[in-house]
């Protein structure tokens, strides 16, 4: 396993840099999957042409990450190696991902920092002019490199400039405010793709030898989610369509910290980074439905429900455990706030902890509470300052001076189109990477693994992958845009649109779309059931009856028209939605993210059933509802399973 | 709350705009701006009306694709601050409340709110970035980084590209966008190499694309979101004197 990708890179095919400059390759996205790609492939000498939707590329989600970047440096000396952070990426993820790939992506962990400190990164640093590093959930090591609250804009600012500086040069072509909505395939392998000019309205051909689904994951099938308003499943779903498997649809992750919904106008959620639960402690009142004031309820009529049930790593559980206990307690009727749907995260013990080794370092020995308080508050401010603005811009209130209210909310997606060791799809040709892939997380993503995986994929796994296929596609000439395949698919997308356009109903996208949320939210979410699946699979059919006989679009179809784009990406969301509670229904065992409630253990942990699920479901699109399970067997030889356990 | 909105509504970038008025009712003082407009446009579709087309993206102040010129300040009355996470709690009962687009010739109007900034895009290409190639960069922490400048780096690296700098000072200078990546990489000795060429060939765009000349006023640092300072543009006037008088 160890020597697995150092042996595939030392024997897989290499392309000449004269023929390089005549491959072309599409890459769909620009998030760090995305612009990672375009740019070190740009690097290498191939034409490449990059899309994405919004304004420029640097707008991609990625840019939202607040936390970090795992990488096995072992700076810290305290035990860490590529080995653990193999092995706690395949355990977080609760032994539902493919081995091999994840410890290439701890492999290649390492030169992830150091390309992107040459980058010129801001990482923040120690006095010694050294990288700092802070621990995250799921693991006992500090190997998390971070900017501030803001990682993810660092990093991507960091693929962008790589991406621009090649854009500059020539070798990328960008394209922005132009969406993704057909693959085009020629005798079985992808070879282009119809996008839309968001701008224009018109639609364009483009060929390519290859093309990259970078287009990220598809958590806005739930209305509310911690993703940006335009991330879609279009891309990814319009693979699937076209023979690419997706797999393992039910997992996502619903992110235990973040700011409580507070009324039906809500469009978005935020979420408060992971790293606020290193200092941070979580608690609700032990008495029900407890009306007082927070700064009211005495220190031993709390309960802290994370520590008291799981002592080893109390507030530092993976985040499906520490989501499902919220949502436990408030169901039990413990929860706070006006809604009832919250739990405490309180820093006040942090204060004192950090106010006490500040009045130390200071020679301050008679400090007042007050006093040390003030100092505690301090270092905290400078540690999470911008994740406190943002909570008291959003909520209104002094997080300094009463405990911040969270609930989980859903934020990534483990699942995604099926990918082999090189990231190829099932249509040859078509790769993804980064979120809208399922390869490396399993179940449950650890915290700060999101921006290794997308920036893994991009800069070091496929600048080798696509020259081990494209090496054999050097004969290939490029494909005009006059094939007939390129103008059945064109009008394939031509057709939709203007059905979508002539049905001219009555409800409008957005109010289908929060239809479409809620039946996921509550069927398809933390917890999960047979009859609850069935249910929501029945409601979505319908759903999506409703929507194509009674939606409502302004606006033409030869003019920018927002309405009109995400009406395009909502019916795509509503055909994935069944799809998940399919796959949900399916797997009748708790994993991960995945809980069924048919399946836990008496204290209410969720319980793997490694006997019949030790597998990655592959969906096989056959037709409208219609879909044929495959499996491909996950087969453990480094690491042996066990029941996941953080008390 | 009841609020006046008059809005700038403009078909596309051939046409001439104008201002249209609107009535939002019942708007709760914890939605967001954007949400009131989200509001607004669920409204006008059911009326049979053209929805109002803005820019917005990931709604938590990052992305900077959020850009609506409100009451005469980019981003609205709250410092520091997005448009996005503007919210209503800054306003009362039977407010009007006026909002345009980005403007600047530079940033040209697309439809209603929604302007092109793909001018910053090119502002980048001209010399934003280290010219490293992807692949084996030596070890991190083989390049120690004074903590004080690795932390101004960042300060300077926190711009989200959203334009307010521009669309707030009436010259339309984009020297506030351009300094921050200038100071950010001026700073860390990865960027010593390109120091000079850098600071040239990106002045050079951004008076290409049609940004006007500094006014010294400050107003970018008042709207800037981020709070990118204003000394970003004397670090970036000192690079450029130096490119020029080193040889």
């Amino acid at each position: 396993m160890s020597e697995k990708w150092q042996d595939y890179k030392d024997h897989c095919k290499l392309v000449n840099p004269a023929n390089k400059r005549k491959l072309e390759v599409i890459v769909i996205g620009t998030g760090l999957a995305g612009a990672s790609a375009a740019a070190a492939l740009g690097e290498l000498g191939y034409k490449v042409k990059v899309f994405c939707f919004q304004d420029s590329p640097r707008r991609a989600h990625s840019i939202a990450a607040q936390g970090g970047i795992n990488a096995a440096k072992n700076y810290q000396n305290d035990g860490d190696s590529v080995f653990r952070l193999f092995y706690d990426t395949i355990k977080g993820g609760d032994y539902r991902a493919r081995e091999a790939n994840v410890h290439r992506l701890a492999e290649v962990s390492a030169n992830i920092i150091d390309q992107c400190v040459a980058q010129g990164v801001p990482f923040a640093r120690e006095y010694g002019g050294m990288l700092s590093n802070r621990s995250f959930g799921g693991t006992q090591v500090q190997r998390t490199f971070y900017a501030a609250g803001q990682t993810g804009q660092q990093l991507l600012l960091g693929a962008y400039s790589a991406l621009e500086r090649q854009v500059a040069l020539g070798t990328v072509k960008q394209y922005n405010r132009h969406e993704m909505l057909e693959i085009v395939k020629i005798d079985g392998k992808a070879r282009g793709v119809i996008v839309r000019n968001l701008v224009t309205g018109k639609l364009e051909r483009h060929f390519g030898h290859a093309v990259l689904i970078c287009s990220g994951g598809y958590g806005n099938v739930f209305y509310l989610s911690t993703n940006a308003m335009g991330s879609n499943v279009t891309a990814a779903w319009k693979a699937h369509k076209q023979g690419a498997y997706f797999s393992n649809p039910c997992f996502t992750q619903i992110h235990p910290t973040c700011i409580p919904v507070s009324g039906d106008h809500q469009s978005k959620l935020t979420l408060m980074s992971e790293s606020l639960r290193n200092d941070g402690r979580i608690w609700v009142p032990k008495k029900q439905n407890d009306t007082r004031k927070a700064s009211d309820i005495p220190e031993d009529e709390r309960d802290y429900y994370l520590e008291r049930r799981y002592p080893a790593f109390g507030n530092l559980v993976p985040r499906d455990v520490a989501s499902r206990a919220a949502k436990e307690r408030c169901d039990a009727g413990y929860g706070v706030g006006s809604s009832k749907q919250a739990v405490y995260l309180d820093y006040a013990d942090a204060y004192v902890r950090y106010g006490k080794i500040e009045a130390g370092k200071s020679g301050k020995d008679h400090a007042t509470q007050e006093e040390i308080i003030a100092m505690g508050k301090k270092v905290v401010e400078e540690k999470y300052g911008n994740l406190f603005d943002m909570y008291a811009k959003i909520t209104g209130e002094n997080p300094y001076e009463v405990p911040m209210r969270i609930y989980p909310a859903v934020h990534y997606t483990m699942g995604g189109v099926w990918v082999d060791y090189e990231l190829m799809t099932t249509v040859e040709g078509l790769y993804c990477l980064g979120e809208a892939n399922f390869s490396d997380h399993g179940a449950n993503r650890l915290g700060a693994s999101a921006l290794m995986q997308g920036l893994a994929d991009g800069y070091f796994v496929i600048p080798y992958t696509l020259g081990n296929y494209l090496a054999d596609d050097i004969y290939a000439k490029s494909i005009s845009t006059d094939h007939p395949a390129f103008a059945a698919a064109e009008k394939e997308v031509s057709d939709r649109i203007e059905k979508l356009m002539s049905i001219k109903g009555k409800q409008t996208v957005e109010s289908l779309h929060k239809r479409l949320g809620k039946i996921m939210w509550e069927k398809c979410g933390m917890a999960r059931n047979e009859q609850g699946l069935k249910e929501a699979i029945k409601e979505i059919q319908a759903l999506k009856k409703e929507f194509w006989s009674d939606v409502k679009i302004p606006g033409g179809i030869n003019e920018m028209n927002p309405e009109l784009d995400k009406a395009n990406r909502v019916a795509d969301f509503i055909e994935l939605g069944e799809l998940m509670c399919l796959d949900a229904l399916n797997r009748n065992e708790s994993c991960g993210g995945h809980f069924r409630e048919e399946s836990q253990t008496e204290d209410g942990e969720a319980k793997r059933n490694d006997e019949e699920f030790m597998y990655v479901s592959q969906w096989e699109y056959k037709g409208d509802s219609q879909w044929e399970l495959h499996k491909e067997a996950l087969n453990y030889e480094v690491i042996k399973p066990t029941q996941r356990n953080y008390k | 709350m009841n609020l006046t909105l008059k809005v700038w509504k403009q078909k596309n970038s051939a046409t001439q705009g104008s201002f249209e008025t609107y009535q939002v009712k019942n708007i709760s003082s914890e939605m967001s701006f954007l949400e009131m407009f989200d509001v607004l446009n669920e409204q006008l579709i059911e009326e049979d009306k053209d929805p109002i087309a803005f820019d917005h993206d990931c709604r938590e102040g990052i992305c900077g694709m959020c850009s609506m010129y409100i009451d005469g300040r980019p981003h609205g009355p709250w410092s520091q601050n997005t448009t996005c996470q503007l919210h209503m709690r800054a306003y009362k009962d039977g407010d009007t409340i006026v909002v345009e687009p980005w403007r600047a010739n530079a940033f040209p109007v697309l439809k209603d709110l929604i302007v092109d900034r793909q001018a910053f895009d090119r502002i980048i290409q001209a010399g934003g970035y280290i010219s490293v190639n992807t692949g084996n960069a030596q070890d991190a922490n083989n390049l120690p980084i004074e903590k004080a400048k690795a932390d101004e780096a960042f300060a300077s690296a926190a711009c989200i590209g959203c334009g307010a700098c521009v669309a707030a000072c009436k010259n339309s200078s984009a020297m506030l966008f351009t300094s921050a990546k200038v100071t950010q990489l001026s700073l860390l000795p990865q960027g010593e190499p390109e120091r000079k060429s850098r600071v040239l060939d990106m002045i050079t765009q951004m008076d290409k694309e049609g940004f006007g000349a500094c006014t010294n006023t400050g107003a970018c640092e008042a709207v800037c979101p981020k709070g990118i300072s204003i000394s970003n543009i004397a670090r970036l006037n000192k690079e450029y004197i130096r490119a020029g008088l080193i040889v």
